[in-house]
């Protein structure tokens, strides 16, 4: 809280301005604007379809806005290809795991990795000596991760055959390997019963101070949107529908009426 | 402590394997080497000429191993890069007396150049898409081979005839036996950098876009470069073998690399296990000898009987020479623990 507050005056991390994304006929997102202050955790809440996914979309440059501007510590990313938005230090999970199933667990976080070295086939074929020193340093960050995401024990297994909620865990793991700056998170608590939701919170809040990240985070569950964001953003067939603390925009009319409106369907 | 750890599961349209699981054990690999290496003092010279085939049919189909077990793609185009590494040693060795040694690696650098470039268009497709672009390179091959302004250098339909070297530093050695070890020592050398390829970051790029281009992407992986990446280390090897090809056989024309040759390249690694890179060598093994059993069991229809046991093979063990070794993994492990 005190250092997202601190933050307030000084220029956004990140910055939706005015965002619109059309598929077709739908309109996806309709002008959408919003700022991320550094150390923020910033709850983006809304309804099925309100576009939630649709923004993290655009944010990793994998949908093309059809008007608006994303900045990234004041500059454009809709220049950027989507593999060059990793660097910049915008890393992400997604709403229906995307792991690579056929590798092992250790591997995954590696290559969350990719992105913080480099190398090229010859000298990698070759093992030559300095790649093999960003190899022992990227081991050494992987296990880290593991470790403090306690994953250590199925480290060497792969993660097609892992539960769930295991899996969930190994995307966040695969997200820190490459230190991002922001943190997408969508649906983390996605499958996760009330306790493990309970804990999920506790670590997302421990990112962000440990690892001074600063985390967007899309979820249903209220509970846990309210109890551990700073900042709420409502959306709702595209559109923001409030924003603020979380006690204010969970009294909002608007927002209220959205849920409850969905409800009824 | 085993070499092939885990258990064969069903998977989607490419049958991939977890790194720890695309390479032999240390033990292993030295019980295959040592074999490999004293063989050839106890057999005949045609045996060893075929021993020779097998090493380089092994190589080639490492070498699509590479591009469809690691990266995902298909190829059904191999051939096509075969042959420009057989043509290239042979217009060096003839044409401007080249060493035969030196043609490899030059051979290496222009199918390298070759693949990538192909590897740009090929970039828009993918699986039986790209499959049927591949084919038709594949298809167009031998006929650009056969061109009239290429005559002068490639030697039209009739191709090229290729001298066989002698063992080097006066050793008493037959010319089979010799392009034998050379062989082996090219091909060792290859399967341990193609090893460590694998294994490196590049590896892990190539095996993430073929598992989710989308998360790969996102991870910072270039999934355009590393897929066109992917190609070019193919077809550098597949040239390779082209060439060693061309001085084993002593001989290329335009029909020796047609179609038939990608498909056998294609056969060896599913036989062998997609993704299993010592599958490769078992892979070869059957193109090179089930052909021949097959005309030995009935001379008349021999491609029906090769047929058949190729439908066994796949019936039996869908994922190949792979699967047996971990049925066999498994089976030892059983009776130590009794
Ligand atoms: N690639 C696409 N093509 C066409 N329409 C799409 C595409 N992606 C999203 N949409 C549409 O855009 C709207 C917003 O979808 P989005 O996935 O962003 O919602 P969401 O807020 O993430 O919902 P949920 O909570 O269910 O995940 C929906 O109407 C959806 O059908
Ligand atoms: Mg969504």
């Amino acid at each position: 809280m005190t250092q997202a507050q601190l933050a307030q005056g000084t220029s956004p991390l990140l910055a939706v301005r005015d965002v619109s994304v059309v598929f077709g006929g739908i309109v996806a997102l309709n002008g959408v604007s919003f700022d991320m202050h550094k150390g923020q955790i910033l709850g983006l809440i809304g309804p099925n379809g309100a576009g939630k996914t649709t923004l993290f979309n655009c944010l990793s440059r994998l949908y093309q806005p059809s008007s608006g501007d994303i900045l990234m510590e004041g500059a454009s990313i809709l220049t950027r290809p989507p593999h060059r938005i990793a660097e910049i230090g915008i890393g992400r999970t997604f709403q229906n795991v995307a792991l690579f199933p056929n590798l092992s667990v250790m591997d995954n976080v590696r290559v969350g990795a990719h992105s913080k070295t480099s190398s090229d086939i010859i000298s990698d074929s070759l093992r030559l000596a300095w790649v093999r020193r960003s190899e022992t340093d990227v081991n050494k960050k992987v296990h880290e991760i593991l470790a403090y995401l306690k994953l250590e024990d199925v480290a060497h297994t792969v993660v097609s055959g892992l539960p769930f909620g295991t899996q969930k865990r190994v995307e966040l793991a695969r997200a820190l390997a490459a230190d991002p700056k922001i943190l997408l998170l969508d649906e983390p608590a996605g499958g996760l019963n009330h306790e493990e939701v309970y804990v999920l919170g506790d670590l997302i809040r421990r990112i962000r101070d440990d690892r001074h990240m600063t985390v967007l985070l899309v979820e249903h569950h209220m509970g846990l949107v309210m109890s551990i964001a700073d900042h709420v953003v409502a959306l709702n067939f595209g559109k923001k529908l409030a924003e603020g603390t979380p006690a204010q925009v969970q009294v909002d009319p608007d927002v209220i009426k959205a849920y409850l409106g969905s409800k009824d369907q | 402590m085993s070499a092939v750890e885990e258990v064969v599961t069903e998977a989607a349209a490419v049958e991939a394997v977890p790194k720890r699981a695309m390479t032999l054990g240390t033990g292993t690999s030295l019980l295959v080497l040592a074999a490999l290496i004293i063989m050839p003092i106890f057999v005949k010279n045609f045996i060893i000429f075929q021993m020779t085939m097998l090493l380089i049919y092994g190589l080639a189909v490492l070498a699509l191993n590479i591009l469809t077990g690691g990266s995902g793609q298909f190829s059904l185009g191999q051939s096509a890069f075969y042959a420009v590494g057989a043509y290239t040693t042979a217009v060096l060795m003839e044409h401007f007396d080249v060493n035969y040694a030196l043609t490899l690696p030059i051979a290496g650098v222009v199918c390298f150049g070759f693949g990538f470039l192909f590897g740009q268009p090929a970039l828009r497709l993918s699986g039986v898409y790209l499959a049927l672009a591949t084919f038709a390179l594949a298809t167009a091959m031998p006929q650009l081979l056969k061109l009239n302004f290429l005559e002068h250098w490639t030697g039209g339909v009739q191709g090229l005839v290729v001298t066989k070297p002698d063992a080097p530093f006066g050793l008493k050695m037959s010319q089979d036996m010799w392009l034998y070890y050379f062989s082996l020592v090219v091909v060792i050398g290859i399967y341990i950098l193609a090893v460590n390829l694998l294994r490196s970051r590049s590896g892990r790029a190539f095996m993430a876009i073929r598992d989710n281009e989308i998360a790969a992407s996102a991870m910072g992986v270039d999934v355009a470069l590393y897929k066109t990446l992917a190609f070019g280390v193919s077809a550098a090897i597949t040239g390779i073998a082209g060439s060693l090809g061309a001085i084993a056989v002593q001989f290329v024309a335009p029909d020796s690399y047609t179609i038939t040759l990608a498909v056998s390249l294609f056969l060896g690694m599913v036989v062998g296990g997609v993704g299993w890179l010592p599958g490769s060598i078992v892979g070869a093994a059957f193109i090179i000898f089930v052909p021949n059993i097959a005309e030995g069991i009935s001379k008349g229809l021999s491609g029906a009987v090769f047929g058949v046991l190729l439908f066994l093979v796949i019936y039996l063990v869908p994922h190949g020479a792979r699967q047996v070794a971990i049925l066999g993994q498994q089976l030892a492990g059983k009776l130590r623990k009794n």
